[in-house]
């Protein structure tokens, strides 16, 4: 997990530099941003996110309205109402707390509410535990939100800053979630730089919306009942605004990129230029992959990390074409699908690749349930069974867990 | 933009639609005949009736209208049947039938 490659000292902003948990750079992005409402309920490892902003509200530094809800089905029910409303609205959640959010994570997109939400990411039990997986997110992937995923502390931060650009903007008015590893990036302190106060308000602007329920004058029902004759064209346009919102995510990130000097698309591409080896995954264990990946670099296999950021929209076409010079790739998935055959990315790398005619060999692995360690040496293990493989060895068998004790 | 949402109908192709299915203007239930549904029919007596007006605030779908303090017929376009205010008239001014015919 090391700084972004990226840093880059001339930018046109101050570069703040730092040292943060990836809950703390969340709350100080919140206080940044300074929302007009949250409504939360805590849970394990995203507690911090309201306590922190609590504390803030509390000091004096920041106006927004927190509302203590009973539950997250309530938080997200409140979320909807101040967003709907007209108000810019956020909350925070994990595991099983997104899991109570569900029937309202489907109306906050069907209704199209540019709810931001920062997802720590916690595996939904069971068995009962509280670490770092991606089975929350994972489980939501068909909601509707705009999901994007950070490797660490510092793309955390920056995701939060661009993700209400995204969310509110006309051409996609669509919730978002902004996902951390818990625990490995919400509670482990990094180094990092922060944006100044004014740049953030002035990047981040205020929230206009076009129509609101509390607009005066202008009267408006939201999410009436839909008979059977309105339900397919009312997706179709939610999955338009979803295709929409791929080029405001990189223009939205070209424009922090000019003020921040660091750069962000769907996904990052880590010594794969010449690369026979990739392999592809999200969050955290990027940084653990990257390392391996300069280990094999020295022993002079051709490896290389795709880190993919951007989750929903999936960009397939862009993954296929990433993945169409190299000979095999293992995807990598924090989460059980149930399927006996990939988790999620697996799935859907593997058909954007088939759709694109891109005639790679794949190899799916599970990893990192529940917070088992994946370390550079699980990595390199990974590869060597690509590198045997294409050498002309049998096919490995899919689906296979890392470190799992036999 | 505020699309004019009775425009909108079952042949309107989705990108005519509004975003969220947004409903841009207030009391639009008046557009929807909710008296399509009706499997029971109120029938109104005026020779039994004493305007007590007891009826009118009892129906759940605001089909009694009251004109210069007075009530008349019903709303047949919105009246669902249910029975209510036949229930509530003390003086047996009115009575449901079956069907929907009026
Ligand atoms: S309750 Fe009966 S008597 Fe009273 S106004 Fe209605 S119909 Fe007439
Ligand atoms: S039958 Fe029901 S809906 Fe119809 S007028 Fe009476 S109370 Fe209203």
């Amino acid at each position: 997990m090391s700084m972004n490659e990226n840093t880059n000292q001339n930018t046109i902003v101050e570069a703040i530099p730092e040292r943060m948990s990836g809950n703390e750079a969340v709350a100080y992005a919140i206080r940044q941003v300074n929302p007009d409402v949250m409504p939360a309920f805590p849970i394990t490892p995203s507690t911090e996110i309201p306590q922190m902003v609590s504390t803030y509200i509390s000091n004096g530094q920041l106006d927004t309205e927190f509302i203590p809800v009973e539950s997250e089905h309530s938080a997200m029910s409140a979320a909807i109402g101040a967003e709907a409303a007209g108000a810019r609205t956020m909350t925070a959640t994990s595991s099983a707390g997104l899991a109570l959010m569900w029937e309202e994570l489907l109306l906050a997109a069907s209704n199209r509410l540019p709810i931001a939400l920062t997802l720590v990411n916690r595996t939904l039990s069971g068995p009962i535990n509280i670490n770092c997986d991606h089975s929350d997110g994972m489980g939501a992937r068909d909601t509707g939100w705009i999901q994007i995923y950070a490797e660490n502390n510092q793309e955390a931060y920056d995701n939060y800053i661009q993700a209400f650009r995204i969310a509110e903007h006309k051409d996609v008015r669509l919730p978002i979630m902004i996902c951390q590893d818990g625990f490995i990036t919400s509670h482990a302190v990094q180094n990092l730089y922060l944006l100044p106060d004014e740049a953030v308000k002035d990047f981040v602007g205020t929230y206009e919306p076009e129509e609101y329920l509390l607009k005066p004058h202008q009267p408006m029902a939201l999410g009436p009942y839909s008979e059977t004759d309105y339900v397919m064209e009312a997706k179709k346009n939610q999955l338009d605004a979803m295709n929409r919102s791929r080029q405001v995510i990189l223009d939205v990130a070209d424009e922090f990129a000019q003020m921040s000097g660091r750069s962000y698309g769907f996904f990052e591409e880590y010594r794969t230029d010449d690369a026979d080896y990739i392999m592809l995954l999200m969050g955290s264990a990027a940084g653990t992959a990257k390392d391996a990946v300069d280990e094999l670099r020295e022993a002079g296999i051709k490896a290389g990390v795709i880190k993919l950021r951007v989750f929903r929209p999936f960009p397939e076409k862009e993954l296929a074409k990433a993945l169409s010079g190299c000979k095999a790739c293992a995807i990598l998935d924090r989460c059980e699908s149930y399927n006996g055959n990939s988790g999620v990315l697996g799935s859907e790398v593997t058909a954007g690749l088939y759709r694109a005619g891109v005639q790679i060999r794949t190899l799916n692995r599970i990893y990192g349930l529940g917070g088992r360690d994946f370390t550079v040496d699980s990595a390199k293990s990974v590869f060597e069974e690509l590198t045997n493989w294409m050498d002309g060895g049998e096919e490995p068998l899919q689906n296979e867990y890392i470190g799992l004790r036999r | 933009m505020r699309t004019d949402i009775t425009n909108i109908n079952k042949q309107t192709p989705y990108t005519g639609l509004t975003e969220a299915l947004e409903v841009y203007a207030g009391g639009t239930s008046v557009h929807f005949n909710t008296g399509d549904w009706r499997n029971n029919t109120p029938v109104y007596h005026a020779d039994k009736c004493r305007q007590c007006l007891l009826c009118a605030p009892c129906c759940p779908d605001s089909s009694i209208p009251v004109t210069d303090g007075k009530r008349a017929g019903f709303d047949y376009d919105h009246c669902k049947g249910c029975g209510i205010c036949a229930e509530v008239c003390p003086f047996d001014a009115m009575e449901m039938k079956a069907g929907n015919e009026v």
